[in-house]
């Protein structure tokens, strides 16, 4: 077991218990945090989108061609990635991720 | 307001939910027009993931989302169903009582106006629209100089347009309105397009040659004044900005779904999902049923499964409201000749 740290759009940071094998979009939404995840996970909506700290960038797969077009779709900062493109390992106990904001 | 429809139901959507209650009504020989915003049939599963397969579909071992689309397609063929596209419903007035609803649908785009029995929403996540980049202060501009679609090329003659995205439209209307833009810049994120190659192409050719620029980068603010844009800062990777010049500027970042104008219907909402019952998937309005990933009970899952099986159960609520006076005979499509008839199959 272990947790991951999600800063939501108002700035406030949440400490949620993760599970191996849930995608951090899953672990995410599971705990009702607001995240869309229109498309379910399959990399093709882009409405997953947080930033990922610059420390724990490094220690993710990178993003996939796929993850890429995705994210052309969104407003990125070097830090971007797709929630639903990142596996929770035990590796990732303390991963830090911030939600992007949307549109609206 | 004269003219309009008039049929037995309207289907609020084109997904796959939508189109196999057109199945189910079918057989109950229950008419049904189909309105959706998108220009093609299928929804979700046409929109975000036609090529992604798909394994939870009874019966198909694997499919994939066009695929699936298809072939509903082709189940409800005998039953010649209306498809009224590119159109998003407005407005939903009831104008008939619980115990005879009748229903008035307008729609936005042609203003097409329905009179039915009942209305079966069948809308998803809601509506697809452009998706928004979250730029500070861009709701002042839009309309004005900040525009989602291209409706008239006409609109950007001899003005400094700034395209932001890397697909198909961005780089569509790059090379379309290049000839007749003052000045034309297109922005994206990174060096890679995801495009038709030949339209890249030709948009690098027009760098080359200097008839356009290219940024990379992303929009950080928006400059201008009473709604009328001036500028755009565009932020670096490197954490950089500088100031592009431009009068209109067109983001291209795909669609997204919003519920739309469904909240004003006079339905009961839980976190944008309808709430329904389990035996007939109807709302708080009589006549009024909503099924897929719309609607909420105790114990929804938003599979496509799911949701044919409640366009099975609606249909019979449905029935009568359609037939009130008809008794609703159970049958099977393997042994009634009725049912095969109805499908162009009977012997």
């Amino acid at each position: 077991m272990g947790v991951i740290h999600v800063t939501d759009r108002a700035g406030q940071r949440h400490t949620l218990e993760a599970i191996e094998g849930w995608r951090v979009m899953e672990i995410i939404r599971d705990w009702g945090l607001p995240i869309e995840g229109l498309c379910g996970g399959a990399c093709e909506c882009a409405t997953c989108h947080v930033f990922v700290a610059e420390d724990w960038l490094d220690k993710l797969f990178p993003p996939t061609d796929e993850e890429e077009d995705q994210l052309d779709t969104v407003v990125t900062k070097p830090s971007s990635r797709l929630s639903c493109q990142i596996l929770w390992t035990p590796e990732l106990d303390g991963l830090e991720v911030t939600l992007a904001p949307t549109g609206d | 307001m004269t003219d309009h429809i008039e049929t037995d139901v309207v289907i609020i959507g084109a997904g796959p939910v939508g189109l196999f209650a057109v199945f189910e009504l079918g057989l109950l020989d229950i008419k049904c027009h189909l309105i959706d915003i998108l220009p093609k049939v299928g929804g979700q599963c046409a929109e975000l993931y036609p090529e992604k397969p798909i394994y939870d579909i009874p019966g198909f071992p694997m499919v994939t989302g066009q695929g699936l689309v298809d072939n509903l397609m082709a189940q409800i063929e005998p039953f010649n169903p209306t498809f009224h596209l590119n159109e998003m419903v407005e407005s939903l007035e009831s104008i008939g009582t619980p115990e005879a609803p009748l229903f008035r649908v307008k729609t936005s785009e042609n203003g097409t106006t329905f009179v039915c029995k009942s209305v079966i929403i069948a809308a998803g996540g809601g509506s697809f629209q452009p998706k928004k980049p979250p730029i500070d202060n861009i709701e002042a501009y839009e309309g004005t100089s900040v525009f989602y679609a291209v409706r008239k090329m006409e609109m950007f003659r001899n003005k400094k347009v700034l395209i932001v995205g890397g697909g198909d439209s961005a780089l569509d209307w790059t090379v379309n309105l290049q000839p007749i833009a003052k000045r034309l810049t297109l922005l994206h994120r990174r060096d890679a397009f995801r495009a038709a190659p030949h339209t890249v192409e030709k948009m690098r050719s027009l760098v080359a040659s200097g008839d356009m620029d290219l940024h990379l980068g992303q929009v950080s603010a928006l400059k201008g004044n009473n709604h009328v844009l001036e500028g755009a800062v565009i932020r670096k990777d490197d954490g950089s900005e500088h100031l592009v010049d431009c009068d209109v500027m067109l983001p291209f970042f795909g669609l997204t779904m919003k519920l739309g104008p469904i909240a004003e219907w006079g339905l009961n909402l839980h976190e944008n999902l309808i709430p329904v019952d389990t035996e007939k998937f109807e709302t708080n309005v009589p006549g009024i049923f909503a099924i897929g990933d719309i609607n909420t009970y105790p114990g929804k899952l938003k599979l496509i499964l799911s949701g044919f099986h409640e366009g099975a159960l609606a249909a019979q609520k449905v029935h009568r409201y359609v037939y009130p006076e008809k008794k609703l005979l159970f049958q099977y499509t393997t042994s009634s000749t009725s049912l095969q008839k109805k499908l162009g199959v009977a012997a």
